[in-house]
């Protein structure tokens, strides 16, 4: 078995004393691992870190096995990356989301986010919101969308406010008063195209919508917690928000 | 079923040689014939220095480092600047920065790096005794020496997340051109970070 693609590295993992086990987003053929002879060395060890973006070659005598990788640069990401606290949470937060879909199962529009993703993480005016519609889509992916189109009640497409926790459906405010207490709040800038200036008061209320959605329908039934790594990347960037609140002027990460 | 060439004890001998790193089975034959042959000058030394280092070897209590006495030579040491810490994550890196002998300072050894994909958290590294190390007040600078990876990186972030309260300077070891090394064949982002922090020549 032989296959060539394109694929952004999630993680390494050390096998014996000279080899990794690489694990990857590739664009054809999903989260895909594979072990790297010789992936520890000097010279292979600046390619085969989280972010960079590599051409790959994998090779197993049968589809089932884990296969060698062989792999090359195409973009190295990873020093950039490591200068901002708001990207190494983000790329931590970004891997263990991708971690929840099976292996080898191919998500050609999550790995086209996550390359433009990677090019943004190190911007914390545009890293959070992106995260978040990321989060959307892995929901979307696990078969848990939210429907934010219209209210599920009215059937309106406009003055979209909350999201009932029930449905993950949108509801207007009109439809959604007299529940506003257990309503979930619909950020705006979730409903239209992307928007440079998105405070991070409405960012945490993005994230606390999608971390409502991943509890209940993955974390919860697979006994599991949400990534320490997510509550950094938040952290980080309400301490980057902060800090360009005392530099006006300064936005970037 | 293959015939066995020796008695158990030798075959154990074996086994447990082949589990050393940089060794293999066959490397391991090669060591444990060489051990035997030089039973008196070599064999009995090596086992009777194993026994005494399994008696005494411990992990200090205040650093993480490895010594025969708690707390260790280098916590104990008087001529070491107690205002300077240097972070590290593994024994072995403790020990490369001793050879490099740049500082006189004391060491801090988490343990290992913050991986989800190996299940490592901050419960896991020795994180707590660094922050109760940090706390009491004598120490002016933390030196995060952690590895150039992404868990390396994040668990620095962390750390500094962690240790931002104590008002203490925190700063990292630089990420530039190596000693010996070609720029033609160094990576861009190791590049880009040489030329983001060069200094006045």
């Amino acid at each position: 078995m032989e296959w060539r693609d394109e694929g952004i590295i999630l993680g390494t993992r050390k096998h014996g004393e000279t080899s990794v086990i690489l694990e990857v987003m590739t664009r054809a053929h999903g989260r895909h691992l594979g072990m790297v002879r010789g992936g520890r060395s000097r010279k292979a060890q600046p390619l085969l870190q989280a972010g960079n973006r590599v051409d790959l070659i994998w090779r197993a005598r049968l589809d089932e096995h884990l296969g060698m990788f062989q792999a090359e640069a195409l973009e190295l990401n990873a020093a950039r990356l490591f200068e901002s606290a708001c990207a190494v949470y983000g790329l931590q937060t970004l891997a263990a989301h991708l971690r929840l879909l099976p292996e080898r199962d191919p998500h050609g529009g999550l790995y086209e986010m996550l390359g433009l993703l990677i090019e943004h993480l190190d911007d914390a005016t545009a890293a959070g919101e992106l995260v978040v519609r990321f989060e959307l889509m892995v929901l979307e992916e696990l078969g848990f969308g939210l429907d934010l189109t219209q209210c599920a009640a009215t059937g309106r497409r406009d003055d979209l406010t909350y999201v009932s926790p029930k449905s993950g459906r949108a509801v207007s405010r009109e439809a959604g008063l007299p529940w506003h207490d257990k309503m979930l709040a619909l950020p705006a800038f979730l409903l239209r195209g992307s928007s440079p200036q998105v405070d991070i008061t409405t960012i945490e209320q993005a994230f606390r919508l999608t971390d409502f959605f991943f509890a209940r329908h993955v974390y919860e039934p697979r006994g599991m917690q949400a990534p320490d790594a997510r509550a950094g990347f938040l952290n980080a960037l309400r301490k980057r928000n902060a800090a360009a609140q005392d530099v006006p002027g300064d936005t970037a990460a | 079923m293959s015939k066995r060439i020796a008695g158990p004890e030798i075959e154990r001998l074996i086994q447990l040689l082949a589990k050393v790193p940089g060794l293999g089975p066959r490397s391991a034959r090669r060591a444990a014939l060489h051990l035997i042959k030089k039973k008196e000058q070599l064999l009995v030394p090596l086992a009777d220095a194993m026994g005494e280092a399994v008696d005494k070897v411990r992990i200090c209590s205040n650093c993480g480092n490895v010594d025969t006495v708690d707390p260790c030579t280098i916590c104990t040491d008087p001529r070491r600047d107690g205002a300077t810490l240097i972070v590290v994550e593994d024994v072995a890196d403790l020990w490369a920065l001793e050879r490099a002998g740049a500082m006189n300072a004391l060491y801090h050894v988490l343990g290992g790096t913050l991986s989800p994909l190996d299940g490592i958290g901050p419960d896991q590294l020795n994180i707590k005794q660094l922050v109760s190390r940090v706390s009491e007040g004598e120490i002016k600078e933390i030196i995060i020496a952690v590895n150039a990876t992404v868990e390396g990186q994040t668990t620095a972030h962390y750390l500094t997340d962690q240790l931002a309260d104590f008002g203490v300077k925190i700063t990292r070891l630089a990420h530039g051109v190596p000693v010996g090394g070609e720029l033609d064949y160094l990576d861009e982002g190791t590049l880009a970070a040489a030329l983001k922090s060069r200094t006045v020549f």
